[in-house]
């Protein structure tokens, strides 16, 4: 009844590292939380609009002028490491 | 070769020039010192939301228009998720199953059978326009990668062909179209230097009389119009060779280096991207009402291709020249102004008038300053706004000579000055004792009389049929008025006196 | 802010003898302003407050007392120069550790974002500073606001003062206990499921989640962007409108942002005669008279809905009785009980769990070591970078709510879960209009059960459920306010919600006020 969840998919998509019981664990917990999730099959919902937002706005905007930014060392300032004012990353061989 | 079409797709990536970013007010721009163009929202720090440019919503719609879109009523914005360090949030704002700007299509011209001689003209339709933000940029050390997010969050617009384009040189014309549109349009500057204009290919072929798709495989890092067109045609002739070797086409994604004409493969699909795509919760929809259209379509240019049809109908403009007036958009009102100046006559004339523009002020043009210029074809130093010369120069300039007040060498001296300091050219003329002097019809006789009688064998040659021999004899006349002689005069006495 | 509003009359309470740390903004206001009391002295005092039982509380991440005192020190300069920014000035207010203030810690109760300052502030810090108060520490939470006991903190789990074996309720665990425990005059909470309202229930104290739309959630670290809301929690109804009056009305840096007129909310309490749903200023004529008026009166011929399906199976008896009795209080001052049905009530928890998620695993996936944030030690490279940082940063919570939030996004499961949800959540919000054409307001508990014990439920089902009573409101979109309606026999504090419509905080205010004049439970202390 419980679903099974594709966890190490899930997890690659998620970008987390799970440890075997971590999956064990979750996979079982979200099973049980999707079972409770499915009686939402039990709902007639033909007809009816999906509901992203609670208030119904529509064309919220600014005009295009530009305002002052962030300093450098603020940008940098929780930076784990940086390098020429730029953000230091593992290199990408893409 | 022969037996295979190519079938291609163009995915194109616009950034809109605004001042201000997609999403929050700092500042875009080019060429700035590393993240000196970021806020909370631009760098995702927590807590930071988001907020619509109207200037970007603006200029899509107005792209839209002018391709012939449909503009959605509403649209919204999804998020599509995926990790980059270029890309702060982790997700990029796009738009996913309902983009503001829908079909459409864009008209291209291939190359003519001779330069002279228009080429065919083609419709390639559009699927969609949608607008999305842009990311920042990685460069590589020698350990470790290096984050600027100075281009992140500017308004970008992707512009999704059918897969309606068969070879190389299609796409390039579709690709000079659809950036003249863009920049006749104000929305961008598409200088791909500066990766304001970037392009996808999806290729794939199949056999003639096919209807199938075959295996596309996707051409990325195109920077240049002419890399898309080698890229293509290279890729076209891979695909081929590797189908007719026996081999298979994989999915895949390949990077073209336009300086070896060498691609290579950058990753196959084999595990699909799961982008998760979902209506972003912090942004309201937008809805676009009859009267935002027509604001917008008030502003929209002809398009290039629209013109030249005009000038053909209205000016009878031989095709070479329209084609050097119709990519710049500021060239081609330039020469609309001085046609408008020239009144009645100047529609008579346009072709005169267009021929100054297009040889004598764009050599100029050309040769003067070196900021960028509007437009494909067109100038490529001086922006016209800085020229002192008027278009209504140009009309009195062309007046002058065709009433026959300024004789060729004469009527260049007088662009000359007029483009060096604005000077009117009848005021230079004059001042500059360069008009054509009122001859005594004596003079003018006597001296005719004397040129005929020199040069016998023009003469006979003029008076046996050969029309150009008359040239022969107003050399020596022109002489002997030292240059000052109305042409035409000389012309109409010279053909009196051989007929006698 | 309400410098213009109409004169109304002073605080409720006149002025009490409880220690400062235990006194109104009301009360506290009253003395600021005779200049029997400086802001230093206050601040001084809860200082001395905080010192003395946060041992025991622990509802801060961090707190700065040199900071808070200049700020105090500003906050008197001012008074003496006669530009008093407004009721808040010089009250030392908390925030939860999710609200981002300039140079201050901003952790989220999260390993991953343990050493970030942030560089900028959050709207409602913003306007906080600009009414003249003093920004008074860094309260505890469930990590990202994920949990409902605060024991998902990173930091260290809160203890209700009420009861230090027992949870003081989450995800703002640390704004409930401080308030409820003297260590704050008042706090700013942020409300996804119910995580201001269940807290103040279980502390004692009241919490009000505002109509979605109406505080600004620029700053506000985000948990689901399309639920959230910041509001207020304090020691009585009448502090709760005068935070709200500083934090509530539109922001530009927030698309979700709505444009209302803002009522002055303190003068709605004692003002007569308005009509649930008005959303207009309250008018000023009146309100001195209704102030002699005796309390319960200014609710008399209001209409207040029960669901019953909110008193279903699960409920403790005591939370049941306490709740039964306060509908009769209202019900003897003249309002009309009607019970009404919410049926699509079953389903909000799967809803909310499905959006939250979703949303959630989106807004943290910025949280990745590269900008700021937690980095991994020895990444063989970028995605591994990813992988460990996200690992080691979040806590277990955290990630079974990415996980699951990615699942139902994923490829194949959208329609059947994501716009499923969505959908659903259309027809819970038709299930409140629709309660709103036969009555004024909702009257619910807030949560099923007092505070349970520190450790108590391992189970995440179980705990979810905590959350059934309070989740509608915020798929609605609807204000909604705890309030204290009594205590269990072994002393834990039980809270009655009122659920409101959009946007009529004025109202809501003022039926809870109602019920606060004509009962004590708001003035009794924890034995700390």
């Amino acid at each position: 009844m419980a679903e099974e969840i594709d966890i190490d998919r899930v997890a690659q998509l998620a970008r987390i590292a799970l440890t075997p019981e971590e999956k064990q664990k979750f996979s079982r917990q979200l099973g049980d939380v999707l079972h409770h999730i499915h009686q939402l099959e039990q709902v007639d919902v033909s007809g009816i609009e999906p509901m992203s937002h609670a208030q119904p706005l529509a064309n919220v905007w600014q005009e295009d002028v530009a305002r002052a930014g962030l300093p450098v060392a603020e940008v940098l300032r929780n930076a784990p490491a940086h390098r020429s004012n730029m953000i230091s990353v593992p290199k990408i061989i893409d | 070769m022969a037996n295979y079409e190519a079938v291609i797709g163009l995915e194109v990536h616009v950034q809109i020039r605004t001042h201000s970013k997609m999403f929050t007010r700092v500042a875009t721009g080019y060429g700035q010192p590393e993240n000196t163009l970021t806020d909370p929202t631009v760098l995702a720090l927590p807590g930071a939301l988001p907020v619509m440019n109207r200037a970007a919503l603006d200029a899509i719609i107005k792209a839209g228009l002018m391709l012939g879109c449909e503009i959605a009523p509403v649209c919204k914005w999804d998020r599509k998720n995926y990790f980059y360090p270029d890309s702060p949030k982790n997700y990029q704002i796009s738009q996913y199953d309902q983009p503001i700007c829908l079909g459409g299509a864009v008209e291209i011209e291939l190359p003519g059978p001779a330069r002279n001689l228009m080429g065919e003209h083609k419709l390639i339709p559009l699927t969609r326009i949608h607008l999305e933000e842009d990311v920042g940029k990685c460069s590589h050390g020698a350990t470790d990668s290096l984050v600027d997010y100075n281009r992140a969050g500017t308004p970008l617009m992707e512009i999704v062909s059918e897969p309606a384009l068969h070879s190389g040189e299609e796409a390039y014309a579709y690709l000079t179209a659809l950036r003249a549109a863009i920049v006749q349009g104000g929305i961008s500057d598409c200088d791909m230097e500066k990766g304001q204009m970037r392009c996808d290919a999806n290729i794939s072929i199949r056999p003639v009389g096919a209807t199938g798709l075959g295996t596309k495989v996707e051409l990325k890092n195109l920077n240049s119009i002419s890399y898309v067109r080698a890229g293509i045609d290279h890729e076209i002739k891979r695909q081929v060779a590797l189908i007719e070797s026996g081999g298979t086409i994989v999915q895949e994604t390949r990077d073209y280096d336009g300086l070896t004409g060498a691609s290579q493969s950058l990753r196959t699909k084999e595990m699909a991207h799961d982008y998760r795509y979902f209506p972003d919760p912090d942004l309201m929809p937008v809805q676009v009402d009859e009267a935002w259209k027509a604001r917008l379509r008030a502003s929209c240019p002809e398009l290039p291709f629209d013109r030249q049809r005009r000038y053909f109908r209205d000016y009878e403009l031989p095709y070479t020249l329209t084609s050097v007036l119709i990519w710049d958009r500021p060239l081609a009102e330039y020469f609309e102004a001085a046609v408008k100046a020239g009144g009645a006559a100047g529609k008579a004339r346009a072709q005169q008038i267009g021929n100054w523009i297009a040889n004598d002020l764009l050599r100029e043009l050309k040769a003067g300053g070196a900021a960028g210029a509007e437009g494909t074809g067109g100038a490529g130093g001086l922006a016209l706004a800085e020229v002192k010369m008027r278009p209504e120069h140009i009309a009195e300039l062309v007046e002058l000579v065709e009433s026959g007040k300024l004789l060729g060498p004469a009527a260049k001296e007088v662009f000359a000055q007029t483009f060096a300091s604005g000077e009117a050219p009848l005021a230079v003329a004059e001042r500059a004792g360069l008009l054509a002097q009122p001859t005594d019809s004596g003079d003018l006789e006597a001296w005719c009389r004397e040129a005929i009688a020199n040069n016998a064998k023009a003469a006979a040659e003029f008076r046996a049929g050969k029309e150009s021999a008359i040239n022969g004899l107003k050399g020596p006349v022109m002489k002997a008025a030292r240059g000052k002689a109305n042409p035409r005069e000389v012309d109409e006495t010279l053909r009196r006196l051989l007929a006698e | 802010m309400s410098t213009a509003a109409p004169p109304v009359p002073p605080s409720a309470q006149a002025a009490s003898s409880a220690p400062l740390h235990y006194q109104t903004i009301g009360e506290l206001g009253a003395r600021l302003a005779c200049g029997e009391l400086s802001a230093v002295e206050l601040t001084r005092a809860v200082i001395e407050r905080t010192r003395a039982v946060e041992p025991q509380v622990r509802a801060f991440n961090s707190r700065d007392e040199e900071d808070a005192l200049a700020q105090a020190a500003r906050s008197d300069a001012r008074r003496a120069a006669g530009q008093v920014l407004g009721p808040l000035d010089g009250i030392p207010i908390g925030l939860k550790d999710v609200i981002a203030v300039r140079d201050q810690p901003l952790t989220a109760s999260s390993r991953m974002l343990a050493n970030f300052v942030s560089p900028y502030d959050a709207t409602v810090a913003e306007r906080l500073k600009n009414a003249g108060a003093v920004l008074w520490g860094r309260l505890n939470l469930d990590e990202f606001a994920m949990g409902s006991s605060t024991e998902n903190s990173a930091t260290q789990t809160t203890h209700n003062p009420w009861d230090l074996t027992r949870v003081p309720g989450g995800s703002s665990g640390g704004s409930a206990a401080a308030v409820a425990a003297g260590e704050a005059i008042a706090a700013l909470g942020s409300d996804t499921g119910g995580s201001i309202r269940q807290p103040a229930a279980l502390c004692g104290v009241v919490g009000l989640k505002p109509s979605y739309g109406l505080v600004s959630r620029y700053g506000l670290i985000a948990f689901a962007s399309s639920l959230d809301q910041i509001g207020p929690f304090t020691r009585s109804v009448e502090d709760a409108a005068l935070l709200l009056q500083a934090i509530a009305g539109h922001d530009e840096r927030d698309s979700t942002s709505f444009k209302t007129a803002i009522p002055d909310y303190r003068a709605a309490l004692f003002g007569a005669g308005e009509t649930l749903g008005q959303r207009s200023p309250a008018s000023s004529g009146g309100a001195a008279n209704a102030a002699l008026a005796p309390a319960g009166a200014l609710c008399a011929g209001r209409r207040l809905g029960v669901p019953k399906e909110y008193f279903g199976e699960g409920i403790d008896p005591e939370v049941a009785a306490a709740v039964e009795a306060a509908i009769a209080f209202y019900r003897e001052q003249g309002c009309e009980i009607v019970e009404v049905s919410l049926p699509h009530t079953r389903y909000c928890l799967d809803v909310y769990y499905v959006l939250a998620t979703a949303e959630a695993s989106s807004n943290l996936a910025r949280y990745d070591g590269i900008r700021y944030g937690h980095r991994a030690q020895g990444a063989r490279d970028i995605i591994d970078l990813y992988f460990k940082s996200r690992a080691e940063g979040f806590g277990e919570e955290v990630k079974r709510r990415i996980i699951l939030g990615t699942y139902v996004l994923s490829s194949g499961y959208y329609d059947a879960y994501y716009l499923r949800a969505q959908k659903v959540r259309r027809l819970v919000t038709q299930d409140f209009l629709k309660a709103y054409e036969q009555v004024d307001a909702l009257i619910t508990p807030t949560v099923p059960a007092p505070a349970f014990e520190i450790g108590a439920k391992a189970d995440p089902l179980a705990l979810y459920l905590c959350d059934i009573y309070t989740i509608g409101a915020n798929l609605a979109g609807l204000p909604a306010i705890s309030l204290p309606c009594g205590f269990t026999s072994s002393g834990l504090p039980i809270g009655l919600q009122l659920i409101g419509q959009a946007f009529a905080e004025a109202d809501l205010l003022k039926i809870a006020h109602a019920y606060e004049s004509a009962h004590d439970w708001c003035r009794r202390r924890p034995a700390l």
